[in-house]
């Protein structure tokens, strides 16, 4: 349940931050395309949600990209699913794309927020 | 994005189908679980995820190059439409295959008569060395088929030039490999040493000439093979090397053989054996040209020096030119030929395409036909565009509601023009290959057995240009027109109109109808270029040429190897032609040193009473009593010449022409007078007395107008000047092979060593027409084909016009229009596209004839009565072809035609 006050954060997300989160997600361990969603919507206390349509496209362009690694298993209850993991490559590319968000916050924080 | 994942895109779609599928069973699972009804929470899952299509398509989008994957899609829906419509294809396919094949097969040759550099090493250092301005001053012997240089003069030149880092000279000879009976001939060369290290080609096997073969009064001189030769003859043994051949009858130790691709130095020629300069006095023994000042045979190359220019080499060769002009100066020369001769300049000309002789006579024949096939190809564009223009306007309504719902024009002109291109590109390809056909049918036409030509056929980057520029510029010419147009109508007007309206706008029907007269003025062009060149062939064919063609056989015997001392042939000579004239079936048999029309000829100056006339050259011939008779030509006046009187002993005789008379004793009766040879002065000049006049005959060539000619009697030559050869005209009404074996028989009775040649007259006619006959076989060809084509576009814009306006003939008929009054109508319209295409057609016509003046005879480039012929016949058939429509719209059933629509 969304927080009250906080209404869920809906549409297009800031470019590029899907992938981030995708990643984020992936270095806990291998998921699938589903719980990758639920998994976003969940840590971040369902305020950010993700657009299912288009959660593929870009698991599909960080596959492409070799951040990510597919391939097919088993979900939890026993349905075959498509997961993914995250690449050595893949795994240097949350560590930058963190910094580079820090970085962004900071940047827009000392705007919205001067001392 | 990887190019494996563009191969595997659809395999990578069916993946994704199978994981969005996956996370909707999972999601509807955790909806269940979350307590809604199974299709509930089928249908919430399926909300959530969105549109899976979208998806897919986004990520189909992302695997693929969407310009390559639309053309291959475009190219698939253009060969569904080919399929659907094959009569279309085959159509459009055929023409555009006839059209870019013709133009190929003319570019092919052109290619590699005039374009193609000679393949030897850096052709563009070669240049040649030649006599800058030749005219008048070059008196003597010219025999080669190349008499730039003469011997003398070109020792000379290759000792005193600097601006070469080598140089050669060379001529061309037929050596007889047989020893006795009838001749065979291999095409000859004789080269001087530095001939191959010139022009760097090196042997396949064994070794080229150098200049240590090349010393004068070589006995045993070496022979280099050519490729074709070396099959032919050899059957590509390397055995060959080390094996000697018989050439004239001297035996020559065979020393290489030239690679294939290597054919000389004259483009449309090929050789077959190549031996030293310096055994040229083996063949021709005595008559060894090598020491005459005036015996023209040679021509010679150089190749510049690296810093060297054709201007600086030019500059040079003038300057070293005066001494080596005074150096070899002959001692007939006198007067104003010896002034010209002093003051000859040499020059280097640009050598690096070859020299051809084919060349000269065929090049602009060439172009011409090349404009001839370009028009053709064009009208076939025309056409086809028309018929495109049909199909488009047949799927406006498709295009309209593509339009409608959101296709870019953009997109849909690309898929319209990927059918055409399709076309054109089989139509290219087949024409391609068509090509190699045509292209060795035009050779062998141009090949006689007295000029074998060889033009070497290969593909390079230039033909394959030519055909792919070709085909897309048929492709755009037909296809982008009538897809812009189909594409530019607003799609609701296309709607509203195709449903109703009884006539199309003029606009719309108005770039069709001009297409058609376009086509039916360049078809104009072309029939009247094919007329213009069948009749000129037709007026060559069946001029007087004072000789008869039918039953004259020529034999040419070759007596070399007989041995027999020149004081001696006439009486041999004279034996051999009574021995033939009784043959059976020989009608008469005369000596005749020039055959007409062979080409070959012999001229000089005459003296009428001490004084030379204004334009004193005259072409002689030496003849025995009979020859006029064998040939058809009447004397007029006067009397033949007589062996019994006209003997060594008696006063020198001659018989002259018409247009002698006419020249020289201005039309009054010559017997009884006479003239002299001019010959230098210390030289006696024989008085020449006139004992009759023969009608005018041809001399070396039909197209020239009647010259004058004198003849002597054979039976007055000096035996001083008779060479080994004898020629003889026989005329009979026996078969052909019949009169050669017997002849050939009965000269092997008096000496087995003679050789013997024949060739009939009429063949020698046939060949000496040949450039005409290719231009009015080739152009009649291609001017039928497009009055065809034309007519064929005219039919289809007629047909076209009566179904489009089915519902106005309908009204018009059920308001009274009677059968007569539709046909008119029809007609008319197709009346008045035909008049201005053969009035456009005209003026074009007649400005396009004037660039091929020089290939006609006997006709004005804008002859009214072939233009009045070709517009008449091009007319008839189309107006012809239009009928068929008009009589289809007659036919109508008004009430048929109303309720229709």
């Amino acid at each position: 349940m969304p927080k009250r006050g906080m209404p869920p954060i809906h549409g297009d997300m800031l470019q590029g931050t899907l992938d981030v989160l995708i990643l984020k997600t992936l270095a806990l361990g291998p998921a699938h395309g589903h719980a990758i969603a639920y998994a976003i919507e969940r840590q971040s206390d369902d305020v950010l949600t993700v657009e299912h349509g288009s959660l593929y496209p870009a698991l599909h362009r960080l596959e492409d990209r070799e951040w990510i690694a597919s391939f097919w298993g088993t979900s939890e209850n026993n349905r075959k699913a498509r997961y993914y993991r995250l690449t050595p490559a893949g795994r240097k590319q949350l560590t930058e794309q963190t910094s580079r968000w820090d970085e962004l916050v900071r940047a827009v924080n000392r705007i919205l927020k001067p001392a | 994005m990887s190019i494996k994942r563009f191969f595997y895109r659809s395999r990578w779609d069916d993946e994704r189908a199978r994981e969005l599928e996956a996370h909707l069973a999972i999601e509807t699972d955790d909806n269940i679980a979350r307590g809604m009804a199974p299709e509930d929470a089928r249908l919430a899952a399926q909300r959530k995820l969105g549109n899976r299509t979208l998806v897919r398509e986004q990520i189909y989008q992302m695997n693929t190059i969407s310009l390559l994957d639309s053309a291959w899609r475009d190219f698939r829906y253009g060969l569904r439409l080919l399929r659907l419509n094959p009569s279309f294809a085959i159509v459009a396919i055929l023409s555009l295959a006839l059209g870019v094949g013709a133009n190929t097969a003319i570019f092919q040759l052109l290619d590699a008569v005039r374009l193609r550099t000679l393949p030897v090493n850096d052709p563009q250092q070669l240049v040649e060395v030649r006599i800058g301005d030749a005219t008048g001053g070059r008196t003597g012997s010219f025999t080669s088929r190349r008499p730039m240089l003469t011997n003398p003069l070109w020792e000379q030149i290759r000792d005193h030039q600097q601006a070469f880092s080598s140089a050669f000279a060379y001529s061309n000879v037929g050596f007889n490999l047989t020893t006795g009976g009838e001749a065979r001939y291999a095409q000859g060369v004789w080269a001087s040493g530095e001939f191959f290290s010139t022009l760097g080609v090196p042997a396949l096997i064994g070794r080229t000439l150098t200049s240590d073969d090349d010393r004068r009064g070589c006995a045993a001189p070496p022979a280099v093979i050519g490729y074709g030769f070396w099959r032919r003859e050899y059957a590509g043994s390397p055995s060959a090397i080390g094996r000697s051949i018989m050439l004239d009858g001297h035996s020559y130790d065979i020393v290489g053989v030239m690679p294939a691709s290597f054919f000389g130095l004259e483009v449309g020629r090929t050789f077959d054996v190549i031996v030293p300069l310096c055994a040229e006095p083996l063949s021709r023994g005595a008559r060894s040209n090598l020491d005459k000042p005036d015996s023209w045979f040679l021509a010679a190359f150089g190749r510049l020096k690296p810093d060297w220019t054709i201007e600086r080499a030019t500059a040079h060769l003038a300057a070293i030119s005066p001494p080596m002009f005074q150096t070899t100066l002959p001692t007939r020369y006198v007067e104003e030929e010896a002034k010209r001769y002093l003051n000859f300049k040499l020059q280097a000309f640009a050598a690096g395409t070859g020299v051809s002789q084919l060349r000269r006579n065929y090049e602009s024949p060439l172009w011409l036909l090349l404009a001839t096939t370009g028009l053709v190809l064009l009208i076939a564009c025309a056409n086809l565009a028309n018929l495109m223009l049909a199909r488009a306007t047949a799927r406006e309504r498709e295009v309209a509601v593509r339009l409608a719902i959101g296709a870019s024009r953009g997109r849909i002109v690309r898929q319209m023009l990927a059918e055409s291109l399709l076309i054109a590109a089989i139509g290219a390809a087949s024409g391609a290959v068509l090509a190699q056909w045509l292209s060795r049918f035009l050779v062998g036409f141009l090949n006689t057995d007295n000029n074998q030509i060889f033009v070497a056929l290969a593909l390079d980057w230039r033909i394959f240009a030519f055909t792919s520029a070709l085909a897309v510029a048929t492709c755009l010419i037909f296809g982008l027109m009538p897809a812009m147009r189909a594409t530019g109508t607003a799609p609701g007007l296309a709607m509203k109109s195709g449903s109703r309206g009884s006539t199309d706008t003029r606009e719309r029907f108005g770039l069709r109808r001009a297409l058609v007269v376009v086509q039916v003025a360049l078809s104009l062009v072309l029939v009247v270029g094919a007329l213009l060149f069948v009749r000129s062939l037709r007026n060559l064919m069946t001029l007087d040429a004072g000789f008869a063609q039918d039953g004259i056989v020529i034999a040419n015997l070759d007596l070399r190897r007989t041995g027999t001392p020149s004081e001696q042939l006439p009486p041999v000579f004279e034996d051999i032609t009574t021995r033939l004239a009784s043959l059976p079936g020989v009608l008469s048999a005369a000596q005749a040193f020039i055959v007409p029309v062979s080409g070959s000829g012999w001229n000089n100056s005459i003296v009428i009473n001490g004084t030379k006339p204004k334009s004193a050259v005259v072409n002689f011939n030496s003849v025995s009593a009979g020859y006029f008779k064998t040939m058809g030509t009447p004397i007029l006046r006067g009397r033949d010449f007589d062996d019994r009187i006209d003997t060594a002993a008696s006063a020198k005789v001659a018989i002259v022409t018409e247009s002698f008379v006419k020249k020289y004793f201005e039309g009054q009766n010559p017997i009884g007078q006479a003239f002299q040879i001019e010959e230098p002065p210390g030289v006696p000049r024989p008085l020449y007395q006139i004992v009759g006049v023969a009608k005018d005959t041809k001399y070396t060539d039909l197209r020239e107008p009647f010259g004058p000619i004198g003849f002597f009697p054979s039976s007055q030559a000096d035996p001083k000047d008779v060479a080994p050869f004898l020629q003889v005209v026989l005329r009979s009404n026996a078969p052909l092979t019949t009169i050669t074996s017997q002849v050939s028989a009965a000269v092997t009775n008096v000496n087995r060593s003679i050789v013997l040649q024949f060739q009939t007259m009429q063949s020698q006619v046939r060949d000496s027409l040949l450039r005409e006959r290719l231009m009015a076989t080739l152009s009649g060809f291609f001017g039928a084909l497009a009055g065809l084509i034309a007519t064929i576009g005219l039919y289809g814009v007629m047909s076209y016009m009566v179904a489009r306006r089915r519902n106005e003939i309908g009204i018009r008929m059920a308001l009274g229009a009677d059968r007569r009054d539709v046909v008119r109508m029809v007609m008319r319209e197709a009346g008045v596209l035909l008049g201005a295409g053969l009035i456009v057609g005209g003026v074009m016509a007649v400005l396009a004839a004037r660039t091929a003046s020089t290939l006609l005879f006997g006709l004005h480039p804008g002859d009214p009565a072939t233009l009045a012929m070709s517009a008449i016949a091009l007319a008839a058939v189309a107006m012809l072809a239009s009928y068929l429509p008009a009589l289809r719209a007659a036919r109508l059933e008004p009430t048929e035609a109303l309720r229709d629509e």
